[in-house]
């Protein structure tokens, strides 16, 4: 018989209807895995890419020697942080259903990833997130009813009514914008570290793609950049599994980790549990310390799981199992960490109840303020046209001119319909 | 006043730059150690260190992205593409990132990158070497795009394009490189050194981005043209013996409106030249705009002379090139219309 090739399609191993099934993660048990030196050569320390960093065990205790002892307090702090945004986001997604808002993108599920590393950064590091950290926002103190705002493209937008909802940026904070075309910010992370490098400073950059864009040409340039000028940047590759319908296999996680990239461009790869906020933290830690100290980048795969819909504008429930969430045998991230702080005895139910009613009073106060400075539907309005703002840094004669025919058509329409809706002045 | 050829006069705006202002940094394929393909950044490693004049690995998109991430973090980044045909890896950088980033963000995040890369042809390039790419980058707002034709041009808009705070791609026609070039292949070539424009100030000086230059004036038609054309449109016009005015757009984006629209209301006919292909041309750009502007002055139909709307043939260059030949035509049928 002669040979023949035969194309291999990925295929996940659930559908809906069928048993979710997650024997393909394979995970190491908590404290299994060695912490070697920072200054470790990325081909010695290549079965960090292949086991899993975890340091939460089914015990609810921290063990190992990825434990980052952190004190009881900072602890609460990041499961405040991490719950209030899982809060937020299901405050943001109901307002989604209800019509007041266009887009929502919850990261319900993986909260860890933004806040734990968030928490593990100093303030200066530059932070270029996808659409899915917005717990960084919330890490770096960030006032929700600006989210809220972007999100309203109202009178207070950061954006002044030009992204869709979610694509937040914060110069102030050292978030960098976020932009819908994917994985266009790890090579630019790259680029501003090696900035800082050139400059002689001590900030890093970190960013954060989905392992489905990792198939971006855009993470190929960012890792051998990053490889070459060893540049001071933490890349952390998010594999929550799904990208949209699109499982991980067809990124190519069939044949090996995400992780297991890193070692090939000469970068160290770390495969961490990403629902396990003290290994998380940990490993950003050990990324940022070696970044800080000439040697270079890391590549984190954050292993965790999209829990909730891609964005409002998804139904997973037609790709994958409704209940394959449950089956996460990683867990809840906020559940867990909990669990460690109750075991610590720094912790209770009833704490926590209270902290979640406290937070959700919270974010019902935020929303009702943002929504006083307009909404998709009742004013007050953004100016239209401010649009022909911030194109260049100063307006040239071509774009004027289009601003006053835009400024003449609402006169004229504003004069034929005396009922139009007010205009705010923002400048 | 030194004289200069482009590749020097680059090289000098580079060096002025670098000495100036420690926040320039050049990055590109082949541009530290070596100098450059075309030697354009000679020199410029020696003289300032490879932390400023940096060699990259061959990934136009990774280079635009690291400028890109460059210019957010304070530094003033010119990055070279080595052949403008092979800019479009960096397409998704410069259109989705780098032309939107100060609009998205409203002002809060800038990136004031200067992209150099050589373009067109009349080198036996073929259609990987040849390219006039221009009119894809003019349609992206966010961007400015300017195109030298002398060596004083070049100098005083590149460092114009490095002060700039907006991107700037910045187009350099290699065949005028080392000398004007009137687009007859078979004559010898001529040295910048024998042209008024290859004189050029050692230190800094600027050429404004949005401003057109008038290289002939004259009364009875209109040239619009920019880079190696404008030297080509110049021997037409000369061996024709016509009283035209010849305008070098130089700056494609913003546009000169005043300049170019004074011109044709002046003489009310008028040629457009460009090297890159005809359908949706920038030339289209320009006919529009003299349409919308000079109507009731003009005496006849605008007319263009581009490159055929073909790949960049390697073995037909010459009857690809729009050459004197053509151009002469093309100002025979604006003057003899009624």
């Amino acid at each position: 018989m002669t040979p023949r090739s035969r194309l291999h399609v990925p295929s996940p191993p659930a559908r809906p209807g069928q048993e979710p099934d997650f024997s393909y993660v394979q995970i190491s048990p908590a404290g299994a895995v060695n912490c070697p030196d920072v200054t470790a050569s990325a081909r010695d320390i290549e079965n960090l890419s292949l086991e899993m960093v975890r340091v939460l065990g089914e015990d609810h205790r921290a063990v190992g020697p990825w434990d980052p002892h952190l004190e009881p307090q900072e602890l609460q702090v990041g499961l405040r942080h991490m719950l209030l945004t899982r809060l937020f986001d299901d405050r943001m997604q109901k307002i989604q259903r209800q019509g007041r808002i266009s887009f929502y993108i919850k990261s319900t599920g993986e909260e860890a990833v933004a806040v734990a590393a968030g928490m593990a950064l100093q303030p200066g590091d530059m932070l270029f997130p996808s659409y899915r950290q917005q717990g960084l926002h919330v890490v770096r103190g960030r006032n929700l009813v600006e989210l809220m705002c972007q999100c309203l493209s109202n009178t207070h937008d950061m954006c002044k009514g030009r992204q869709m909802p979610i694509m937040y940026h914060w110069g102030k904070g050292n978030i960098f914008s976020i932009s819908g075309n994917l994985a266009t910010q790890f090579p630019q992370a790259v680029g501003w570290a090696m900035a800082a490098a050139i400059k002689g400073e001590d900030r890093i950059a970190a960013s954060w793609i989905g392992e489905g864009a990792s198939a971006e040409a855009d993470f190929h340039y960012a890792m051998t950049f990053a490889a070459v000028y060893q540049a001071p940047v933490i890349l952390n590759l998010v594999n929550n599994q799904w990208a949209i319908s699109t499982f991980q296999g067809f990124a190519g996680g069939e044949h090996q980790t995400f992780a297991q990239r890193g070692p090939g461009y000469g970068i160290p790869g770390i495969r961490v549990d990403g629902n396990d906020f003290l290994a998380v933290y940990a490993v950003t830690q050990w990324a940022a310390q070696r970044a800080r100290q000439s040697g270079g980048a890391t590549l984190i795969e954050q292993v965790t799981y999209r829990a909730g819909a891609h964005s409002t504008s998804d139904d997973p429930s037609r790709y994958r199992p409704k209940e394959e969430w449950r089956a996460w045998p990683l867990g809840d991230p906020i559940t867990r960490l909990k669990q460690h702080l109750i075991t610590l005895g720094e912790w209770s139910e009833a704490r926590h109840s209270q902290l979640e009613k406290e937070l959700e009073a919270h974010v019902g106060a935020c929303w009702k303020e943002a929504e006083s400075y307009g909404t998709l539907t009742s004013g007050p309005f953004l100016d239209p046209l401010t649009m022909f703002e911030d194109v260049f840094k100063d307006m040239p004669p071509s774009l004027v001119r289009e601003r006053e025919e835009l400024r003449a058509l609402r006169t004229a329409a504003a004069d034929a319909a005396p009922a139009a809706p007010s205009v705010a002045q923002e400048r | 006043m030194a004289r200069m050829n482009m590749v020097q006069a680059l090289n000098s705006a580079m060096d002025v730059m670098l000495g100036r202002d420690p926040r320039v940094v050049i990055l590109g394929e082949d541009v530290g150690y070596f100098g450059g393909v075309f030697r354009v950044t000679d020199g410029l490693q020696r003289k300032y260190g490879e932390h400023r004049v940096l060699d990259t690995p061959i990934a136009e998109g990774g280079i635009i992205a690291a400028a890109i991430g460059m210019g957010v973090n304070g530094l003033k980044p010119v990055a070279e593409i080595q052949f403008a045909d092979y800019i479009y890896p960096g397409f998704d950088q410069i259109v989705s990132e780098l032309a939107r980033l100060r609009y998205r963000s409203a002002g809060e995040f800038h990136a004031p990158v200067t992209i150099r890369t050589p373009c067109g042809g009349g080198i036996r390039g073929g259609q990987t070497h040849s390219q006039s790419p221009e009119g894809i980058f003019t349609h992206v707002c966010g961007i400015k795009v300017v195109m030298p034709s002398n060596p004083y041009d070049a100098k005083g808009l590149l460092i114009s394009s490095i002060e700039d705070d907006d991107p700037v791609v910045f187009f350099e026609p290699k065949r005028i490189y080392n000398g004007p070039f009137d687009g007859d292949p078979h004559k010898p070539a001529v040295p910048w050194s024998a042209h008024p424009r290859g004189e050029v100030p050692d230190g800094h000086y600027t050429v404004p981005i949005g401003r057109a230059g008038v290289v002939r004036a004259g009364n009875a038609v209109t040239v619009l043209a920019y880079g190696t054309m404008v030297h080509v449109a110049e021997a037409a016009v000369r061996h024709l013996g016509v009283d035209a005015e010849i305008v070098d757009v130089r700056s494609m984006a913003p546009l000169d409106v005043d300049t170019v629209c004074t011109s044709v209301c002046k003489t009310g006919r008028c040629v457009v030249v460009h090297e890159a292909t005809r359908f949706a041309g920038y030339g289209a750009e320009l006919v529009a705009t003299v349409q919308e502007q000079c109507f009731w002055n003009l005496e006849a139909p605008v007319q263009r002379v581009t490159g055929w709307d073909t790949p960049y043939p390697h073995a037909f260059e010459w009857d690809y090139f729009p050459g004197q030949t053509r151009i002469a035509a093309a100002l025979k049928q604006v003057l003899e219309a009624a």
